[in-house]
């Protein structure tokens, strides 16, 4: 009862929120509506026992990221963007495609109904996943880890390298 | 069951929200007054008994002040960024804990609103998310000092997040648990039977990158380039009046709270006696005496220069203070009390250090600060991972 | 259980729908940027439902990797951004038309 309570709170704020991300014209707005979103799917992340998941989602994605795109939205001015057209030429063509992208993942959905129960699904709660989590990164994915952080500082190098004036 | 839960946890929020801002305010008052004595001058004393009073009236100003909305502003973002700002600095107090647990007749009391097992990272969480009030005040105000101060502490909040993070990584190695009770739990013993077992000792330098980050975190001078009043007027909260001011104040100050709690709790052994309890045993209530006695004291030195009647309001407070710190002598009282006293005495020298910093140390130069946080905070507190998780290794 | 996961899954296909559409429709490249930030999300929600559902923590160790992506992505895009206003004086994506066949 609690569990549908909160699946339904977290999923009106998600899809609420999603949908003014792609409908305000100002992009503060948007980006606003966006760490809505993201909080709502840290909440179900919490919701689904991932409690390291979401304080990762919390602290990366809306404390890093969202915090990132603010500060360039701020840097640039769109004060006329948000004046001019929003939508682009191909419209019809970006509605044809977000269609059918929809229709795909509902018929795939629809199809596939029957294999949402799992057998080997054992009820219960899963043991707190921190320390799991850890383990699993540095053990079984140990190289996936280092890629990874290679891939960091490849783009930060990058980063760095493209914004500066004068290196 | 459920409810009971439900109705113990509310009323711990409310008790923890009213000491909370009760502390605010007194940590504001006591600002004042260090300001005042380290520049040579009284600091508040007109405003009831050495200006005691002071956080009231300054209350009832903000609360009195027109609240005046400049015709430029992002309306709803400039309303949102203020109550964003309180909430979330109000937010991480929920997971600290402020003393033992006690179990009294049958059922334990838990000194903090909850303990999660992923505290220390809902308060990073919460601490990442405090950026926004900030961020969102300056840039909707339509103001270019405000969306100077906003970019300023957007940046700034961005990179001492980092070095906060690391530094606190050698403390969870240590430890092995993210729960901020698990971590003081961690830290409770002695070396040789007098040293306490505290993170402050294996993890000196981690601390110290702390203190500095949790400085810059806080957007206390040094690193208070946000609201350098000097160069940009009144920074992220200029264009701010009557209570949406004083929220950014109070968020400011429950920020510095927090973080004197965290340090206290990860380096400090929390709510640990500095030496064996035996020892130890009577330093509240003789603290407590003392400080009764001074107050009495003072109050009556006071009067005599001032021939204000309200100082002998002093001597019933001081009369309160003995009394708790008679009761100290009691040892069931003690047992829940004391951890709660040495918690507030420590959290109560980082406060003071806070401000002590704020009025001896000039403001740092915007790209200094880059360079501090960059290039010397995060570099160390790296290191200082590494060589904590081969000792650990080893 | 008390929530079935397709719930979740159809949660997570409805955001994604609403990225692609946020993708294709918008002329501000900034907001296009977020549109791709709720497609990953809309996987990553995906993921740690069944993560959850098959008490498998691989699929929540994906989603931190996605996430570690999506910060790279992010830096590396914002650059860019920068780097065209700078020289555009506009960050609408029919302007930017240089290399467009």
């Amino acid at each position: 009862m609690l569990d549908q309570f909160f699946f339904y709170i977290f999923a009106s704020v998600i899809l609420l929120g999603g949908l003014l991300t792609i409908t305000r014209r100002s992009a503060v707005h948007s980006a606003i509506f966006l760490i809505a979103t993201l909080l709502g799917i840290a909440g179900l992340f919490l919701h689904l026992q991932a409690e390291f998941l979401a304080g990762v989602q919390v602290i990366l994605y809306v404390g890093g990221i969202m915090v990132l795109f603010l500060f360039v939205i701020m840097l640039v001015n769109l004060d006329q963007a948000a004046r001019q057209r929003q939508f682009n030429r191909q419209w019809w063509l970006a509605l044809l495609a977000a269609a059918a992208v929809c229709g795909e993942a509902l018929y795939g959905l629809y199809r596939g109904r029957g294999a949402f129960t799992f057998p080997g699904a054992v009820p219960g709660n899963m043991p707190p996943n921190t320390q799991a989590v850890g383990n699993a990164l540095y053990q079984n994915y140990m190289l996936p880890f280092e890629v990874a952080s290679i891939m960091l500082l490849v783009a930060m190098v990058g980063a760095v390298v493209m914004a500066k004036k004068r290196l | 069951m459920d409810l009971t839960i439900l109705i113990i946890s509310l009323a711990k929020i409310a008790v923890v929200l009213t000491v909370l801002f009760t502390c605010v305010a007194y940590v504001v008052w006591l600002e004042r007054k260090v300001a005042g004595r380290i520049q040579n001058r009284w600091g508040p004393h007109r405003t009831g008994p050495f200006g005691l009073l002071q956080p009231a009236a300054d209350f009832l100003k903000a609360l009195f002040k027109e609240d005046f909305t400049p015709a430029q502003v992002q309306r709803p973002i400039y309303f949102l960024a203020p109550f964003l700002a309180m909430t979330l600095a109000l937010m991480s107090i929920a997971v600290i804990p402020f003393g033992e647990n006690v179990t009294i007749a049958g059922r334990t009391i838990f000194f903090e609103i909850t303990d999660l097992n992923i505290g220390l990272l809902y308060i990073f969480a919460v601490t990442s998310l405090g950026v926004y009030g900030i961020a969102l005040a300056g840039w909707s105000s339509g103001s270019k000092y405000s969306l100077m101060g906003g970019l300023r502490s957007s940046a700034q909040m961005i990179s001492y997040e980092l070095g906060l993070g690391f530094a606190v990584v050698g403390v969870l190695i240590l430890s092995g648990t993210l729960s901020l009770r698990g971590i003081v739990n961690a830290q409770s013993g002695f070396w040789f039977g007098i040293i306490p077992k505290w993170y402050i000792w294996p993890q000196f330098v981690g601390f110290l990158v702390y203190l500095t980050a949790a400085f810059a975190e806080t957007n206390r001078t040094p690193f208070d380039l946000p609201e350098a009043e000097g160069e940009l007027v009144g920074g992220f909260h200029t264009e701010y009046s009557s209570l949406k001011f004083a929220m950014f104040f109070t968020a400011e100050y429950t920020n510095m709270i927090t973080v004197a709690c965290l340090a206290t709790l990860l380096f400090f052994g929390g709510w640990m006696a500095p030496l064996p309890w035996a020892w130890v045993q009577h330093v509240p209530a003789l603290v407590l005496l003392g400080m009764a006695a001074l107050m009495t004291r003072t109050a009556l030195r006071t009067y005599r220069l001032e021939r204000r009647k309200s100082y002998f309001a002093v001597p019933g407070l001081a009369g309160i203070v003995g009394l708790i710190g008679l009761a100290f002598l009691h040892p069931v009282f003690a047992a829940v009390a004391a951890p709660m006293f040495w918690f507030a005495s420590k959290v109560f020298v980082f406060l003071f250090l806070y401000i002590w910093v704020r009025w001896s140390v000039p403001r740092f130069r915007y790209d200094q600060l880059m360079h501090l946080g960059w290039k010397v905070l995060l570099p160390v507190a790296a290191a200082n991972i590494l060589i904590t998780g081969l000792v650990v290794a080893l | 259980m008390t929530v079935p996961i397709s719930w979740y899954l159809i949660l997570s296909a409805v955001l994604f729908v609403m990225g692609v559409a946020g993708f294709l429709f918008k002329r501000n490249i900034i907001t296009i940027f977020m549109s791709i930030e709720l497609m990953l999300n809309a996987v990553n929600l995906s993921f740690v439902a069944f993560s959850y559902v098959l008490r498998q923590l691989s699929g929540q160790v994906f989603v931190f990797f996605v996430m570690v992506v999506a910060a790279a992505e992010a830096a590396v895009g914002l650059a860019i951004i920068i780097v065209v206003f700078r020289n555009r004086e506009s960050l609408n994506v029919d302007d930017i038309e240089l290399m467009k066949f």
